[in-house]
């Protein structure tokens, strides 16, 4: 091997790197907290809500599950359009993402309310508790508390699933490597840097979720 | 002007995707030969062994499989030696694979009761014979819905190597999409074939677990 590794060669490039970054971790969270939040609803309709909604959202679920991130990414961005709905890279990253998590988390957090048992219901709605407070105090909590490593192990995998949105021209960590390599064809030094920066964020995200983990469901 | 009919499309997508599934079928048992090895050094009880198995396991992991991809086809090429992308695809799969069924198929060992390595050991068996006659014929029992629950991942996992240049069925959509500017059309019917690939497996994966749950 008569290659010389040169990473001096991507120091001034530290800002678009920094800025791919940044982009990356915002577009994890925001698409974590919206497709938890498709989550929760799509499994609240699959459990409790009339059978036709409950078929669609099944129906989504395995739609998602069953093809690949970079089609469902490419289809928002370059088919929607010939359907006259218009997006935007940034905005077609997040959107494709959130629908990707919230299929996932559909299932993995109705599976966290099939385990609640129905004695708890009962007793709830023995108490006089209306539907939505026995959804929300009981059974939902529960769930969280059961699904929550399941659901932190999803987020990451999300979050490494993100590298693909740079294929549409989103401006995210892997497009600022990209960009980089197109410049300077120091394509192996700016790669091997960039999966160190994503391994450091999966750690530290693993780390975060723990914690945040440990303050929510620390009554028991 | 050449014109693509709807059949025109179909059909050269689906001379794609017999590169896609050979592709999976490559990676997956490669990978599973790999992740059969991890398992035995992670499972070994020698700490170096396991140590390194760790790092791999968490190396490929906790990167993106877009990354693996790149360094693998960027990586090779340093040692000059000419890479196509049907070699890179092949090695990254192969070994990201590996990662997640060592893992998967380590949690399976580790279901099996500590008296099964006691009852064994105390057989004077070694940690091979264990392995062979004890704990593998009742873990792969269990391994068998997550193992094929991944080999969806697998088909997917597919997909990305057409950034890195692979014409199998993402890329042959991208082609064609190029060609007929019908996006809409184009890339449905790709999720439409992968959909048709992935979901005999995702529910051949939920009927062997419910399969698994009534057996208990």
């Amino acid at each position: 091997m008569n290659y010389k590794l040169q990473f001096s060669e991507l120091l001034p490039h530290w800002d678009v790197l920094l800025w791919g970054l940044l982009f990356t971790v915002v577009l994890t969270v925001v698409s974590t907290v919206a497709g938890i939040a498709v989550g929760t609803a799509g499994a609240s309709a699959r459990t409790f809500g009339p059978k036709w909604l409950g078929n669609l959202v099944a129906a989504y679920v395995e739609v998602i599950r069953n093809t690949p991130f970079i089609v469902q990414l490419f289809f928002i961005f370059f088919g929607l359009p010939a359907a006259g709905l218009k997006l935007d890279e940034s905005t077609a990253a997040f959107l494709a993402m959130t629908i990707n998590l919230g299929a996932y988390s559909t299932e993995i957090i109705r599976a966290g309310i099939e385990a609640v048992p129905k004695g708890h219901i009962e007793a709830g709605i023995s108490l006089a508790m209306t539907k939505w407070e026995v959804l929300r105090h009981i059974v939902l909590k529960q769930a969280f508390e059961k699904i929550y490593p399941a659901l932190s192990s999803q987020i990451i995998i999300v979050m490494l699933g993100s590298a693909v949105v740079s294929q549409i021209s989103a401006q995210d960590l892997t497009y600022a490597a990209n960009l980089i390599a197109s410049r300077n064809f120091r394509n192996f030094e700016v790669y091997l840097l960039v999966a160190l920066a994503y391994l450091l964020l999966a750690m530290l995200t693993r780390s975060l979720l723990r914690g945040l983990g440990r303050i929510l469901f620390k009554a028991k | 002007m050449l014109q693509f009919s709807l059949w025109d499309i179909l059909s050269n997508l689906l001379i794609a995707t017999q590169w896609t599934i050979v592709l999976s079928l490559i990676a997956f048992v490669c990978g599973g030969v790999v992740g059969l090895i991890l398992l035995f050094m992670r499972t070994s009880r020698i700490p170096a062994l396991e140590w390194s198995t760790k790092i791999y396991i968490e190396l490929f992991q906790g990167t993106p499989l877009l990354m693996q991809l790149f360094l693998f086809f960027f990586g090779i090429a340093l040692f000059g030696i000419e890479v196509s992308p049907w070699m890179a695809a092949t090695l990254a799969l192969t070994f990201w694979t590996s990662a997640f069924l060592a893992e998967i198929w380590r949690g399976c060992v580790e279901s099996i009761p500590k008296g099964q390595w006691e009852a064994s050991s105390s057989l004077a068996m070694s940690y091979i014979e264990q392995m062979r006659y004890v704990i593998v014929p009742q873990a792969s029992r269990i391994a068998v819905a997550p193992t094929v629950g991944f080999s969806v991942q697998v088909v997917k996992g597919t997909a990305l190597a057409s950034i890195i240049g692979f014409v199998e069925l993402t890329k042959a959509g991208t082609m064609l999409n190029n060609a007929t500017f019908r996006p809409f059309v184009v890339y449905s019917l790709v999720a439409l074939i992968y959909f048709c690939l992935c979901f005999p497996l995702s529910w051949w994966a939920k009927k062997i677990e419910g399969r698994l749950n009534v057996a208990r």
